[in-house]
């Protein structure tokens, strides 16, 4: 309700603001013809802004310690003598009742006098501050409003003042990718070296054995916490995945950019990208109550014992998952070495497959690489499949008919649902994802940089 | 007419290739097209070319860009078989053999009709590797010293191989911009085509590279039947026996080359000539 | 240079034709092959999508019909033993009438509701049918009696009457009638009882027991309980808390700082990092965006878990640097004419990318945030991170309470033990998912070619 208020006002203020500004500016244009630097809603909005930052200043400010002067108010209400009483927890519980008293919607138990005392000097105390900050607000808005409006002349460069300020806006709005960056990596990396602190890092990165134990949270034996298993599970998965996704993927680019005419081109490339967006819970859902069982099947038939959640089984899903991002990042790289070099196969009269081969794909080489280690980071980092379809078996082994476990699977069972970040066992998740972000930046770095050079080349 | 007195006496000079008209004349037919028409879609891009393109002798297409030049030299080895929506009608007969028949095979043909292209394309190979891939691919050497042994001299016969025989190993992509042209042509050589084709070959060139490539193409007329697109009318003075002009899609007058640059027939071709049409 | 090794003679051009010719088959067969393989990766590639949409589908869409009870359901007062609901008396304040209403409502709830279901399935059986009333249960769903009584508080006059009400059938009724249980298998196996079954056999011969659109899925709340009332709900409306978070900061901010980077950026280490950093950005997998969501949104501002609050705004991470990569192409592509004509005119750089540039990148803009969008509707795993797949039994109100989303919601009933009931189930919630991305993105496609026709 407060905050209704205070924003409607704000609303207000910048409305008057703007209208001041534009009017005054208005009035400076005579018929015979001062120059007006800026067009009103120029001044208009400079007004605006200078109105509504010292406004905003002091909401915000009352927003972040109004809460500790409230307290601190509803402290000092509390007679002396029942302080001395209260610990931490009663304290707290009795600041609550006065709340709850000022706010009128009752209490459970009886009401000491003192907390409807403190009740109402409170509400009083409430009310009071809210007038003092919603004057305040308005007073200095007013007040940079009135300022703002006798600097307004004719010589005054309000666009380009309100140009700064837009620009500062939009750079700020750049530095948020940045800090996201910055927020993955600090939080991968305090709570990384949080694990740390209760598991050898020496034991973590080459650790063989996988079993965080739950029950004794905290306490004594905390379990093992072996990465390698977890990694060699996404290795195994992530190259099958290769297999399955590269040849598909490449030959599909190399089919629809050099044989299909442009009519077949039209309808099947859509198609292949609807792939790629359907969400991977999907696929991970397509992996279990289909592909395994069927996987599981067809290993009887020729002898060999599948289980239905394996590495096979997420790898091949995760592999068609795959394909249209491999598909169309080749499409893209083939198309873009030049039509010379094409046409100077067939003029020695290579057949189209021969210039494909022997020229083509070399030459688009350096650019197919980095689509392909792309796609091995997305592979890589790809949770929902494996989490449904890998089997989550935490076991160094080597064979692909046999369920694993991931770093993904691993930081998903970890942290689901518990953010106490207490012990090891939820932290870990932070040491599986950080090694994971590694992992997966120096992919992309290197990917990204190849694919760069691979572009300027043929520019 | 002061320009065109001017024009003349320079082409006069510069069209003295060694080899007199009438010889020219009576050279066999290599090459013959009969109503050639292209159509790009809906566009039509030729109109009923004919013409005859003598045995080892240089024949040199002129025009202003977008004429439709290109275009019939890209008819001559099919290449615009491999663009979309390209349709070529008409008769085109290498040593009396329909080009166009649907029992002759395109790579057959183009290996017996080798083109050069406008801009440089090696490809992204060794030197070696350029020239080895044509007589690879078509299985011409029986043996690695016999490879050898046309790399050397298809090197040799562009005239490049001084330049480059202690770095055959390094890519091609890595020479100038005219030795990457004749590395193209040494290419081109080495799959021991009857005729080549060339597709304004020194446009990326600068002089000094262009006299070079002029001179070689020069020699190379002993043992090739050339072609040569070209947007220099100087250049098809100074190379070819025979040229045609081509405006607008068609071929509007085509002889001997010191007959075309020094007393045309065709009112166009004399426009061009003088500068008159870009 | 007149030195010429090889002989170009008429003869050996003749001979090097015929080696061309001998290898020409060979070639050709090679070429074929090679375009077989192209042909075949292609049909497999399609053969996928194929195979996973028709695999769906044929588990979906049969979930979409349920089977309904249609009864007549008598409020005995022999079983419905409880005063009449309080009326409100004059003088009566507020707080006591509450009071006493809600005291009513309490005893009614106390009442044993099963016996109103249990008397109204026995009277559409046959008589004398043998059944003992723990079986004829298991035939309408367990939420039966919670509708019964809330259309007894809503009305109280219905006491002593019969009217026809439509209830649910169980999930293993339902499963019946689909005939997903095989009816051969022992008495041990079966989920119900050998007379429940044979009731359900004379219900749907009697017309008792018929199928319906299960509109369930689209109004009811996820349940545990009743699998059979459980619905999408309250996974729609956390999806859709989401996708408002992320249309309303990701759209501005993204676009913004894509206008920054591309217009206004001076060219230095600082942008080139920024340039790295977001390409980065979008290939940095989606649970790690759900680490950064527990340990800075959950961990340290403390906002409240499995809200969709947090969800929107990790997700709105995510989503970001699509948009700005996607709004940075379009710039790039508005051609320099149109810029310098606005410059030209004496326009500021500011008003020149506001005014002319940006429009003309719109269509491209609006495509790029519906696929962004899209996405972020379908990702699961970040979500897991930040307390989302708890099992939440209402719609939420506001981004602040508790919710699910609709992957999430798949997530959550692909792991039910009830499998039998819930693979249909969950193929069903896939096919709803999967129906609101095709709309997005037909939405975006159909924007685009519109906007792009007038521009």
């Amino acid at each position: 309700m407060n905050s209704l208020i205070i924003a409607g006002l704000l609303v207000l203020l910048l409305g008057l603001a703007y209208q001041t500004g534009w009017s005054k500016s208005r009035s400076l244009v005579t018929p015979d013809g001062i120059k007006v630097h800026s067009r009103p809603q120029y001044h208009g909005a400079l007004v605006a802004i200078w109105t509504l930052v010292p406004a905003l200043l002091i909401v915000g400010l009352w927003a972040n310690f109004g809460d500790s002067a409230t307290r601190a108010f509803t402290v000092s209400q509390i007679p002396p003598d029942v302080i001395m009483g209260l610990d931490e927890i009663a304290l707290n519980a009795t600041i609550q009742r006065i709340g709850a008293l000022a706010s009128g919607y009752g209490v459970v138990g009886e009401v000491q006098p003192f907390e409807q005392a403190a009740g109402a000097a409170l509400r009083q105390f409430q009310f009071l501050s809210f007038l003092l900050v919603v004057a305040a607000a308005a007073g200095t808005g007013i007040l940079a409003l009135l300022y703002a409006r006798s600097r307004i002349t004719a010589r005054l460069r309000a666009r380009n003042a309100v140009e700064r300020v837009m620009n500062l806006a939009l750079l700020a709005c750049s530095g948020v990718a940045i800090l996201t960056t910055v927020g993955i990596v600090a939080s991968l990396l305090t709570e990384a070296l949080r694990f740390f602190t209760f598991i050898n890092p020496l034991d973590f990165f080459f650790g063989t054995v996988w079993a965080p134990k739950f029950s004794s949270t905290g306490t004594g034996d905390a379990g093992q916490y072996g990465i390698l298993p977890l990694l060699s599970g996404t290795l195994m998965v992530a190259a099958i995945a290769m297999a399955v996704a590269v040849p598909v993927g490449l030959m599909t680019a190399i089919y629809l950019s050099q044989y299909a005419p442009r009519s077949v081109r039209a309808v099947v490339k859509p198609i292949i990208e609807i792939l790629a967006g359907i969400p991977t819970i999907v696929y991970g859902f397509f992996a279990l109550v289909t592909v395994g069982p069927f996987l599981n099947k067809a290993g009887a038939m020729i002898g060999l014992d599948i289980s239905a959640t394996s590495a096979l089984t997420a790898g091949v899903v995760m592999g068609i998952m795959i394909i249209p991002f491999i598909s169309s990042l080749s499409d893209d790289i083939l198309n873009q070495v030049p039509l010379a070099l094409r046409d100077g196969a067939y003029g020695l009269g290579a057949t189209q497959s021969e210039t494909i081969r022997n020229v083509l794909l070399p030459a688009a080489l350096p650019g197919i690489v980095g689509a392909f280690l792309l796609a091995v980071s997305r592979a890589i980092g790809e949770t929902m499949i494996v989490v449904l379809a890998a089997g989550n078996s935490p076991v160094l082994r080597g064979s692909p008919f046999e369920p694993v476990s991931t770093i993904t699977v691993s930081i998903v069972n970890q942290l689901t649902g518990d953010t106490d970040f207490a012990g090891p066992q939820s932290l870990v998740g932070f040491a599986l994802g950080l090694t994971l972000f590694v992992m997966t930046l120096l992919l992309n770095i290197v990917a990204l940089y190849i694919v760069r050079r691979f572009r300027e080349q043929y520019e | 007419m002061d320009m065109l007195a001017g024009k003349v006496k320079m082409t006069q000079q510069s069209v003295n290739n060694g080899m007199n008209p009438t010889d020219m004349l009576e050279r066999p037919i290599r090459l013959h097209a009969k109503d050639v028409t292209v159509h790009y879609g809906a566009k039509q891009a030729l109109f009923g070319i004919s013409i005859d393109i003598p045995d080892r002798a240089v024949t040199s297409f002129i025009g202003p860009s977008g004429c439709g030049k290109s275009t019939f030299l890209r008819c001559i080895n099919r290449m615009n078989d491999t663009i979309e929506g390209a349709k070529v009608r008409g008769l085109i007969e290498l040593d009396g053999e329909d080009i166009y028949d649907p029992a002759l095979d395109v790579v057959e043909l183009r290996a017996r009709i080798g083109m050069v292209f406008q801009k440089p394309n090696p490809f992204p190979k060794s030197i070696y590797e350029n020239v080895a891939y044509g007589p690879k691919i078509h299985g011409l050497a029986r043996s690695k010293s016999d490879l050898d042994e046309i790399v050397v001299s298809s090197l040799r016969k562009a005239g490049l191989f001084e330049e480059v025989k202690d770095r055959l190993n390094e890519p091609g992509t890595g020479l100038s911009g005219g030795q990457q042209q004749r590395l193209c042509i040494a290419r081109a050589i080495a799959v021991g085509p009857e005729v080549i084709l060339m597709d304004e070959p020194c446009s990326a060139l600068d002089p000094i590279a262009t006299a070079i490539i002029e001179e070689l193409i020069d020699e190379l007329r002993e043992n090739f039947t050339i072609v040569i697109v070209t947007h220099s009318m100087q250049q098809a003075a100074r190379v070819s026996q025979k040229t045609a002009f081509f405006h607008l899609g068609k071929l509007i007058e085509e002889g001997v080359t010191e007959d075309i640059f020094t007393n045309p027939v065709n009112k166009q071709t004399q426009d061009y000539i003088m500068g008159r049409i870009g | 240079m007149t030195n010429i090794s090889t002989p170009t003679g008429r003869q050996a051009s003749i001979e090097r034709t015929r080696r061309v010719r001998d290898g020409l088959r060979r070639r050709h067969l090679h070429e074929a092959l090679f375009k077989g393989f192209g042909l075949a990766a292609i049909i497999a590639a399609l053969g996928f999508v194929a195979i996973l949409f028709t695999d769906v589908l044929i588990k979906g869409i049969p979930a979409f019909t349920q089977a309904n009870l249609h009864l007549e359901a008598t409020f005995d007062p022999a079983i419905i033993d409880v005063g009449p609901a309080p009326v409100r008396t004059a003088g009566q304040s507020d707080a006591d009438f509450r009071a006493a209403s809600l005291g009513w409502q309490r005893d009614v709830a106390l009442l044993n509701w099963n016996k109103v279901v249990e008397a109204s399935l026995r009277a559409a059986a046959p008589a004398g049918f043998e059944i003992d009333s723990r079986q004829i249960l298991t035939v309408a769903e367990t939420n039966a009696r919670h509708v019964l009584r809330e259309m007894f508080v809503n009305d109280p006059s219905l006491l002593g009457q019969t009217i026809k009400v439509d209830l649910l059938a169980s999930a293993n009724a339902d499963n019946w009638v689909k005939g997903n249980i095989d009816r051969e298998l022992g008495d041990a196996q079966q989920q119900l009882s050998a007379p429940a079954r044979a009731l359900i056999d004379i219900f749907e011969e009697n017309g008792t027991i018929s199928m319906g659109f299960a509109w369930s899925i689209f109004t009811n709340v996820d349940s545990r309980a009743a699998p059979a009332s459980a619905g999408l709900a309250g996974a729609f409306m956390g999806s859709l808390f989401m996708m408002v978070i992320v249309i309303l900061l990701a759209v501005p901010i993204g676009v913004a700082s894509a206008i920054y980077l591309e217009e206004f950026a001076p060219k230095s280490r600082l942008t080139d990092l920024i340039e790295v950093n977001i390409n980065n950005l979008a290939a940095v997998p989606s649970i790690v965006f759900g680490l950064l969501g527990a340990a800075v949104f959950i961990n340290y501002f403390k906002l409240p878990l499995s809200a969709p609050l947090a969800g929107g705004l990790v997700l709105t991470l995510m989503t970001l640097p699509t948009i700005i990569i996607a709004t940075r192409g379009a710039l790039q592509g508005v051609s320099p004419a149109l810029r310098q004509a606005a410059l030209g005119m004496g326009a500021s750089k500011t008003q020149m990318v506001f005014h002319h540039v940006l429009p003309v990148t719109f269509p491209s803009i609006l495509t790029a945030t519906i696929i962004g969008v899209a996405q972020a509707l379908g990702e699961t795993a970040p979500l897991l991170l930040i307390g989302m797949n708890a099992f939440v039994a209402s719609i939420p109100a506001t981004p602040l309470d508790q919710a699910t989303a609709l992957p999430v919601q798949i997530y959550l009933w692909q792991a039910n033990e009830n499998r039998n009931f819930f693979e249909a189930r969950t193929s069903a919630a896939i096919l709803v998912l999967l129906g609101f991305m095709i709309l997005l993105n037909a939405i975006a496609i159909l924007l685009r070619t519109r906007l792009e026709r007038r521009a």
